[in-house]
């Protein structure tokens, strides 16, 4: 069966609702301590959301120098899956794992609220199982979900078909409306909308299991 | 030696500052007209040991580069004074 781990650093707060979003859809999650050095046998990685060691200095700063990290770089290198949620896509920014930076907000509001997405690419590990242009409600909840890169990257991520998801509405100021982006390699996500908050009808929202869906192939696919 | 270090981090030319454009549009309304390109940002002051202040510097620069900035979006005054 196919693996997820899910990294915890102190201060991240949606570890259990992405193991629970994987579990209902047959696969398996563990969480993995952000001190270890190594990862489990694991098929992907996600790093959930919640404000790593406090956010402190900028969100994801201290937190790329987590001992695991050296273990998810290691394994992104090697094309496993590696998605960031919210918190971790910072974390995957700062790290270098993915072009850009999260700024504050335009408006400098904390959002929490739905949001609808537009499917920009299917070739990534996030995105295989939907369709382009398909229209996902995923609801976001940051203060600095702001994306921003140089023009020069701007222009790249759109001549390579790296922007993953954008926002329909852009609530936060982000460049080019995005969402969510990935490497070169495809098989690194970061998306600011929380797919594990629309996991179920009872959260008023099941379209974010297409994003889990298509992990779980990647996965399978890397296993 | 030990040097007395400031870093002062800003925002990059061109990148938006969504605090300096609130504050600055904040302004008028409290009667302060006149003011404008008001850019936010933080400032960190430590202590560093080095051999001398050519070494001290080269050191702040690397940690700026490794964690005290994000590169992609921030840039860093360093002043490095003796102690």
């Amino acid at each position: 069966m196919t693996k997820v781990g899910v990294v915890v650093f102190p201060g991240t707060n949606c570890e259990a609702d992405v193991i629970e979003s994987v579990r209902a859809l047959g696969g398996e999650a563990e969480m993995v301590w952000h001190g270890d050095a190594s990862l489990p046998a694991v098929d992907a990685v996600v790093i959930p959301g919640g404000f790593a060691h406090g956010d402190y200095l900028r969100p994801g700063a201290i937190a790329q120098f987590s001992a695991i990290m050296g273990a998810v770089k290691e394994f992104a290198d090697k094309g496993g899956p590696v998605v960031g949620i919210c918190n971790g896509f910072q974390v995957l920014t700062e790290t270098g794992l993915l072009p850009g930076a999260l700024q504050k907000n335009a408006g400098l509001k904390f959002l929490c609220q739905p949001a609808e997405l537009r499917v920009a690419t299917t070739n990534s590990a996030l995105t295989s199982a939907a369709e382009v242009g398909q229209t996902l409600h995923i609801p976001i909840n940051h203060f600095e979900g702001n994306f921003t890169c140089s023009p020069d990257t701007l222009a790249q991520l759109h001549d390579e078909d790296r922007v993953v998801v954008t926002y329909v509405d852009n609530p936060n100021g982000s460049m080019g409306d995005i969402a969510g982006v990935c490497n070169q390699g495809r098989n690194v996500v970061g998306l600011m909308p929380h797919p594990e908050r629309a996991s179920n009808a009872l959260l008023g929202s099941e379209d974010g299991n297409v994003m889990f869906t298509s992990l779980l192939q990647s996965a399978l696919t890397n296993a | 030696m030990t040097f007395s270090v400031l870093v002062e981090v800003q925002l990059r030319p061109g990148i938006s500052d969504p605090q300096g454009q609130t504050i600055e549009r904040a302004l008028p309304n409290l009667g302060y007209e006149g003011v404008s390109e008001v850019r936010v940002g933080k400032s960190m002051r430590f202590a560093v040991d080095a051999a001398d202040e050519a070494a001290a510097r080269a050191q702040v620069d690397e940690l700026c580069q490794k964690v005290l900035t994000n590169p992609v979006i921030e840039d860093a005054i360093i002043t490095v004074e003796p102690t």
